[in-house]
Formats: structure tokens, sequence, C-alpha cells
């Protein structure tokens, strides 16, 4: 009997190197754990069957490009369509045997905070099902946590990765803006995009990035990453660990979320760390007013594609061409892409550029700046990376702005291009609490190490406690 | 900052490409302009000599050999086509912009 509620990717991969399970019998537990509680929790779009091979199964957030299965990116605007070509990081999965399970829900186009912006119906939080898994990789933490896959990619914009692991107590990496291929991604914005991994433990998200980075001619942007490190050590010596002011002291914290980081930096002293305060006084205040004029502005150019030539739905209500692509997209995207687009749209139009985009550029430097003399002094910042634990469904949906501020703490790092980590540091309402660590660019190694050796200090139950 | 009137909405929409209905105009031009207050924040700060950062990392360019590699068969390229006629996508016409 295999309890994938208890399976990580490192203990499957044992039992397929000793034979004590097929890789046939491995998918079919994940498929069986689908079947029992999907229908509930709503991870997944698509399922899949199985391809066959001895390698480990893994869920792909539906942004991600896949040949032969459907991937919509959450929206109406992609139902029907099909790839007939393999994202880079989806062949780099196949090509170390991982087989994949299926494709996770997300936000519209990766854009929201909650999944509950997907045409497709919101995911649930497997700890309350009442509650939102976070977002937009709300499917792909959720199926990882609820034990439908032992790990998952997602992407990450603005805190895409990050903030869900957080609210379904889980592992997930934001990598370093560059290290892993967009090649075959549905783009959101562009000088923020990243692929990352989800799982249930800081090694298996360490192995998962190393699968998925690294240079790739089919994306211009990705340089060589550092080789992956897995983390072995449980001790922090001659760390030096930062803690900004702004981002764990924000009047949005609640109280059990800070109780809960507050005895994770207590337990990086008892490791051995040396724990210092520095400060980031720009990027909380302005990280998320830049961050919702770029990302909008990127998105309005990015989305320019689904214009029902080429594939997608296409509107029957057209008359000439500029009726079909204006009902197109009208009909194709959800409230939250069209805010976007408008933003975006009005933000690079001329007479306002230079007032919006050109200022939040010229913010996103203020912002790494602040960052690299942080790391003058410390080698990893920690933070909480939601200000709250999960929120019910419904509860953001009316306010975008009210929405937009789940982000608060995980978009500064974002701006600056900065790899981070999440990892589960406790319980709040019995809900998770999610520790974020952020290191320099090209730091995964780092925290990787930190991250692990929290986990083992920590021992923090990734099953949640209704499903135990 | 400018208040994002009906007019304008309805321009920035056209440019767009979006045939906004009326129930989502009344909605869209509160919440527009609820958000571009927010982020007009960012104009809070006076960052006159500093430079923009368009990009998070240092780019080069990157040059491959200009050699033929196999690509896309035209079948391919149309399989997801909305429709099609012969080797082409098919739109209606015209349509002044």
């Amino acid at each position: 009997m295999i309890d994938t509620l208890r399976l990580s990717a490192e203990g499957a991969k044992d039992l397929l190197d000793r034979k004590e399970v097929s890789g046939d019998e491995l998918f079919a537990a994940y498929l069986d754990a689908i079947g029992e509680r999907d229908p509930e929790l709503h991870c997944y779009l698509h399922v899949c069957e199985d391809p066959g091979g001895e390698g480990i199964p893994i869920a792909l957030k539906d942004v991600i490009g896949t040949k032969g299965i459907p991937t919509t990116a959450g929206s109406k605007i992609l139902q029907g369509y099909v790839p007939v070509y393999d994202s880079t990081v989806a062949a780099r999965c196949k090509s170390h045997g991982l087989r994949v399970l299926g494709k996770t829900n997300t936000d519209e186009f990766a854009m929201g905070s909650s999944t509950e912006n997907s045409a497709y119906g919101p995911s649930h939080n497997p700890w309350d099902p009442a509650r939102v898994p976070g977002g937009s990789g709300g499917g792909s933490a959720a199926a990882v946590s609820a034990g439908l896959a032992p790990w998952a990619l997602g992407s990450d914009t603005g805190g895409s990765i990050k903030q869900p692991s957080a609210l379904c107590g889980n592992v997930g990496l934001r990598p370093t803006y560059g290290t892993v291929s967009r090649y075959g991604i549905v783009a959101f914005a562009s000088s923020l995009d990243q692929v990352g991994p989800v799982a249930r433990t800081v090694r298996d998200c360490a192995y998962l990035y190393s699968v998925i980075a690294g240079r790739d001619p089919c994306d211009s942007t990705t340089v060589d990453a550092p080789d992956v490190v897995l983390p072995q050590g449980d001790d922090l010596k001659g760390l030096r660990v930062g803690i900004p002011r702004e981002l764990n002291e924000h009047e949005a914290i609640e109280p059990g979320v800070r109780k809960s980081v507050e005895l994770a930096i207590a337990l990086c002293r008892q490791l051995g760390a040396e724990v210092g305060e520095c400060s980031l006084p720009r990027s909380v205040d302005f990280g998320l007013p830049c961050y919702y004029l770029i990302a909008p502005a990127e998105a309005s150019s990015n989305l320019a594609r689904y214009d029902g030539v080429r594939y997608g739905y296409r509107s029957l209500d057209s008359g000439d061409r500029l009726d079909m692509y204006k009902h197109t997209r009208d009909e194709g995207f959800g409230d939250e892409p069209k805010r976007r687009i408008l933003v975006g749209t009005y933000a690079l139009s001329a007479g306002y550029y230079d007032a919006y985009y050109g200022q939040a550029q010229k913010v996103r430097t203020v912002i790494a700046r602040e960052h690299a003399e942080a790391f003058e002094r410390f080698d990893v910042l920690v933070t909480p990376t939601s200000p709250t634990v999960a929120f019910e469904l419904g509860g953001r949906t009316a306010d975008p702005l009210a929405m937009y501020a789940s982000d608060l703490l995980t978009i500064p790092s974002c701006m600056a291009g900065l790899p981070g980590l999440n990892i589960p540091c406790g319980l709040s309402e019995g809900l998770p609490v999610g520790l974020q660590l952020i290191g320099p660019q090209f730091s995964e190694n780092a925290l990787f190490r930190v991250g692990h050796a929290l986990e083992q200090a920590i021992a923090f139950d990734v099953v949640p406690e209704r499903l135990r | 900052m400018t208040e994002i009137s009906r007019d304008l909405l309805l321009h920035v929409a056209h440019l767009a490409r979006l045939e906004l209905r009326e129930d989502e105009l009344a909605r869209l031009e509160v919440q527009l302009n609820d958000i571009l207050a927010a982020v007009s924040k960012v104009a809070e700060l006076d960052l006159g000599d500093v430079p923009p950062t368009s990009h998070p990392l240092d780019v080069v360019n990157v040059w491959a050999e200009d050699e033929p590699l196999p690509c896309l068969s035209v079948e391919d390229a149309l399989r997801n086509a909305p429709d099609r006629e012969g080797d082409f996508f098919r739109v209606p016409p015209g349509g002044s912009s």
C-alpha cells in the first residue's frame, strides 16, 4: 500500500530503486488519490493517462506547455488548446524519466493570489476546503500537500509559487531570474516570470530545481546556474541571517504569523547563525505599486497574441476582423486579465509612459539596490511569506486591491530578480505559516542549506491535520 | 494623476482590442481608478538620476550560428487554428483599426 500523503519524491525514488513498487503502481496510487480527493479540492484541470516508464510522477501548472496535453493557463481563451511542442521544462522533466500526472489549476494567466480567477473554478486548501490554497499556483501547492502529486512545477511572477506553498504548508522555490527556461511557458510578465519547484521537502525541491535549471538555447534570457548541492547539514554555523524590519513588522502581518516566524528566527540562532536586523526602507511600501505597474504593462503586451487567429478561442459573434479581435478578447478573457490589460495599456500609452512605467522601472532599481546593500552584511534574509494564513474563499474577490496585498511580502525580492524559498514554520489557527528565505542572485544552494536545517529543527508535519 | 473618464476608458479598451459590455464598463471604471490611485504612489519618490531597471540581470547579446534547424510542420502550425483554408489561417475580412 503506497501512502501518497506521506511519500516524498526521494522516498518514491527509494521504493522504485529497491523495486518495492513499479512505476505503474506508483502512478496508479496517485491516480487513486486524485480520484478520491480531487473532486473536493479541484487541484487538476487535466489528469493524464499513464505515459509509462519507471520514473516518479509529477504535476505541472497549466501555464507549462505540454505536447499533446491541453494547456489552458486557467483561461477560457485557451480552452481546447493542445500544444504541438513541449516547453523546455516539460522536456527536461521527461528526459529525467518524470511522468506527467496532469495539469494543475491556476488563476487565469497566473494573475491572482487564490486561484479564484481560474475560468474553471477555484481550488481548495487541503487544510480547510473553505479556504483558498493561495495563487496563482494554488493547484500545484494543494496537490502536493494533499498527496495528489509527490512534487510539482509552478511559475512565479510576484509570489505565485511561494505564497501558495506558504498557505498549503509545503516547500516552494522561486529561482533566480534567468536560471530556468521559459520556452513554451504561457507568458505573463516577462521581466519577472520564473518557473520553479513545489515539493514536500527542501531536498526534493533542490533536486527538482537541478532537473529544470540551466541555459536553454530556446530562451535567450537564460544563464548558467551553479550546480545544485543537495542539502544535508543540520546547523547554520557561520551563516549571517538578516531580519528586514519592514517585512517583519508590517501592520498587515497577523499576530499568529509573526509568532511562528519569530520562533523560526530564534531557531536560526540556536542552530548557530548570527542574526541581525536590517532595513529595506522603500521595498515594501513601493514594491506593490511598482509591481502592479510593471506586471500589467508587460502583460498587456504578452496577451496581445490572443487574437482568435492562430489558436485558442474565437468569438462566433463577429462581423469584420476588428470586431472578431474585440469580441474574442472580451468573451475569452476574465475580469482580472482585462483589468491588467487595461491598466498596462494605459500605463504604456503616449503621455503616461514616463509617469507610470518609466517611474516604476526606476523604483525597481531602488528596490534592487536596497537588497544588494542588505546582502553586504547578510547571507540570507528571513521574513513571513504571506502576511496571513489561508483566507476564506470569496474573502477578497470583490476588492482587487485587497487581493493584490496578499503578495505584499513576496513581491519586493521578485522585483530584484532574487531567489526565494518558502518553508512551513508552524501553524496559526490550525493553518500553515510560511517562512520566506531570500538570498542574493544565484544563492539557491544557500537557501537550500538554511531551509533544510530549519526544516529538520522545526519538524513541521506537512500532512494536513484533517487528512492524517 | 489623471482620472480615467468613460471616454478615456473606451479609448484604452480600443487600443487593447477589448469590446467591453456596458456592465463591465461601469465596474471597471471604478476599479481602474482605485488601482491607478494606489499605484500612483510611485510618483512620491524623486528619482531623477536613478537609472531604470528593465531586466533583473545584466544582459548580453546571445548569438547563434545561422543554421537551418527542424521546425514545426505546416500541419502542426495550423493544428490549433480556429479556422483555416488550405495552408492559411482564415480570418474575417477588413475592419478599420
